[in-house]
């Protein structure tokens, strides 16, 4: 079933991170495998943060031998980005097994990626100017305070409580999705795409990457394929509705925009509050009265409708 | 069912096929008051009221109160704070007024056999699903799914509805201010839906029966729903309907269109009239 939000304040940024959990927590029901947050913080143009991970959490409990692997698995890291002239600025753990670095750095960022992917169970969550990716196993309020994310501050975000059904409970098919190697595209989804397989091996062809086997992952790269061939975000979600097949919901944000799209069925749900300071969709309206908790006046979007809305 | 009736919902639209077997429509008699209602139900007084105030409860315990209001003979309740929280007001076979301040979630006031419902705010997905009688009216937007397989009764929304009102429609009569989304009316069997703004695309797809009417524009029809004249009957009952929720156009009900089922799709002609009226 899987339930989707997305916040967008007009007015500036807020704290986010504590509006983002409470909204996911309150769709804990659609969804209690796993949860995850993409936020959108300052932007800092010379600077990225990646997030990434060196393994998967259910791994730990694999013995003692893995404790020593994600050891070396972050020094291989390490020694990749000091490779590749990466300047390191910070470094947060707030878990055993994923990582938060804000790096500097001026080279391809595909390059970058491809290489921390290269170290045995490396998988980028994350690089963005802004984006801040977090997804592990649990509930809303679980992930947020393992990752401290209640204090983090930001212009908008979009999350996602997932109930596996293709593919398994782990991080790598979580979501958000970076939308690999482009910075700072996410995407959150709640539905199934029937084309799923044509498409990938289409988007694989044209040198694309997929690091699961989720659906959705497809839309970031869809998205993000799209964008770099110049459309604008509205364009590309347009588009989606004709190309790809089945049913679904699905919100894609970039560092300055938060965009819906619904397929040609409406079988996905989502309510939308739109105010002159924020927006607020989810899909049920108990997420979002999780942070306006007065009457609000809400709606549903009709089916194959887009919209894009600015930070 | 009575000669007048059949001829007046024929004349209408509503269906065209003659019902044979037993009818289940009786003619109310004081002497048979007792069954017009379910063994069960309570004996409450309208003028006995109460509140419920949901802040801190949880769905389940929430119509518990319910419940226990009625058995006490409360036949007027108010609930307060409702929070858009799922599946509200469900399962009231009893003939009572209920007044929603706020919003509900999904499936409010599913499988209703007789109260008076009144939402202040907004409903979710699927508000009034199943419902057998009694009237239901929502004051702002509601979501997909709005009177999905309605069965007798008036569900009312004064704002928009999402995608799929009415399907599976087997009675009653839903009534939109505003308009509505995509496959509205989707196989609908029997019953009335009027929508004074728009209709989104495949109206009435693969309605067996039932009529729609539509007061905006219509994107398009679905399968086998086809349009039908406006009769003087029509007239009177849409102007009589829309009257009484106070959703009457000041231009009136003439440019009203009228959805019918083509009835191509059927293969009901190939039944018994006793296996007829078990499939619808």
């Amino acid at each position: 079933m899987c339930g989707i939000a997305g916040l967008i304040y007009r007015d500036g940024a807020r704290k986010i991170g504590e509006e983002m959990t409470a909204m996911l927590q309150a769709l804990r029901h659609r969804g209690p495998d796993s949860t995850g947050f993409a936020m959108y913080g300052a932007p800092g143009p010379s600077e990225y943060v990646m997030r990434y991970k060196v393994a998967e959490k259910e791994d730990l409990d694999g013995g003692t031998r893995i404790h020593r692997a994600i050891k070396e698995r972050k020094a291989a890291v390490g020694a990749v980005l000091e490779e590749l002239g990466v300047n390191v600025l910070e470094l947060d753990e707030p878990t055993e097994y994923a990582l938060r670095s804000r790096i500097a750095f001026d080279g391809d960022l595909k390059r970058l990626a491809d290489q921390v992917e290269e170290v045995e169970g490396g998988e980028i969550l994350s690089i963005g100017n802004a984006l801040e990716l977090v997804k592990d196993l649990g509930d809303a309020a679980a992930v947020s305070e393992t990752y401290g994310l209640s204090t983090f501050e930001g212009t908008h975000g979009i999350g996602h409580t997932r109930m596996a059904t293709e593919s398994d409970v782990d991080i790598r098919s979580a979501h958000p999705y970076w939308a690999y190697p482009y910075n700072d595209i996410a995407v959150v989804h709640n539905g199934q795409i029937t084309n799923y397989w044509l498409m990938r091996r289409q988007l694989e062809r044209e040198g694309q990457r997929f690091v699961s086997h989720c659906d959705s992952e497809l839309l970031a790269v869809y998205t993000a394929v799209n964008l770099e061939k110049g459309m604008t975000l509205e364009e590309s979600l347009r588009r989606s509705i004709d190309e790809i097949d089945g049913v679904f919901t699905y919100l894609i944000t970039t560092r300055n925009e938060l965009g819906m799209a619904k397929d040609t069925m409406a079988a996905k749900p989502m309510v939308l509050y739109e105010a002159d300071d924020m927006v607020a969709l989810a899909s049920e309206e108990v997420a979002i009265r999780a942070v306006l908790p007065h009457e609000i006046d809400t709606s549903d979007p009709y089916d194959e409708e887009v919209r894009v809305w600015q930070a | 069912m009575a000669g007048m009736s059949e001829s007046t919902s024929t004349q209408m639209g509503m269906h065209t096929e003659s019902l044979t077997g037993r009818d289940i429509k009786t003619k109310f008699t004081l002497e048979n008051e007792g069954g017009f209602a379910y063994h069960f139900a309570r004996d409450v007084d309208f003028n006995r009221r109460a509140e419920i105030d949901c802040a801190e409860l949880e769905p389940t315990e929430i119509n518990r109160r319910i419940r226990e209001l009625m058995d006490s003979g409360h036949g007027s309740i108010v609930i307060r704070n409702p929070g858009a929280k799922h599946s509200l007001i469900v399962g009231i076979l009893n003939r009572m007024n209920i007044v929603v301040e706020g919003s509900l979630g999904y499936f409010g006031c599913g499988l209703l056999d007789g109260p008076t419902v009144r939402v202040s705010g907004r409903v979710g997905w699927s508000f009034g699903e199943n419902m057998m009688a009694g009237v239901c009216v929502v004051e702002e937007n509601a979501g997909s799914t709005f009177g999905a397989a309605l069965r007798g009764g008036d569900l009312v929304c004064r704002g928009s509805v999402g995608s799929r009102t009415g399907i599976d429609q087997k009675g009653g009569s839903i009534i939109v201010g505003g308009d509505t989304g995509a496959f509205s009316g989707f196989m609908m069997q029997r019953g009335r839906i009027v929508v004074c703004g728009n209709a989104g695309k495949n109206l009435g797809d693969s309605m067996y029966d039932g009529t729609i009417y539509v007061g905006g524009d219509i994107r398009d029809l679905g399968v086998d729903a086809i349009q039908a004249e406006l009769t003087d009957l029509d007239r009177g009952w849409l102007t009589r309907k829309l009257n009484m929720y106070e959703l009457l156009p000041a231009q009136g009900v003439d440019h009203f269109t009228k959805i019918v089922a083509g009835k191509q799709l059927w293969s009901y002609d190939n039944l018994e009239p006793t296996e007829k009226k078990l499939v619808l």
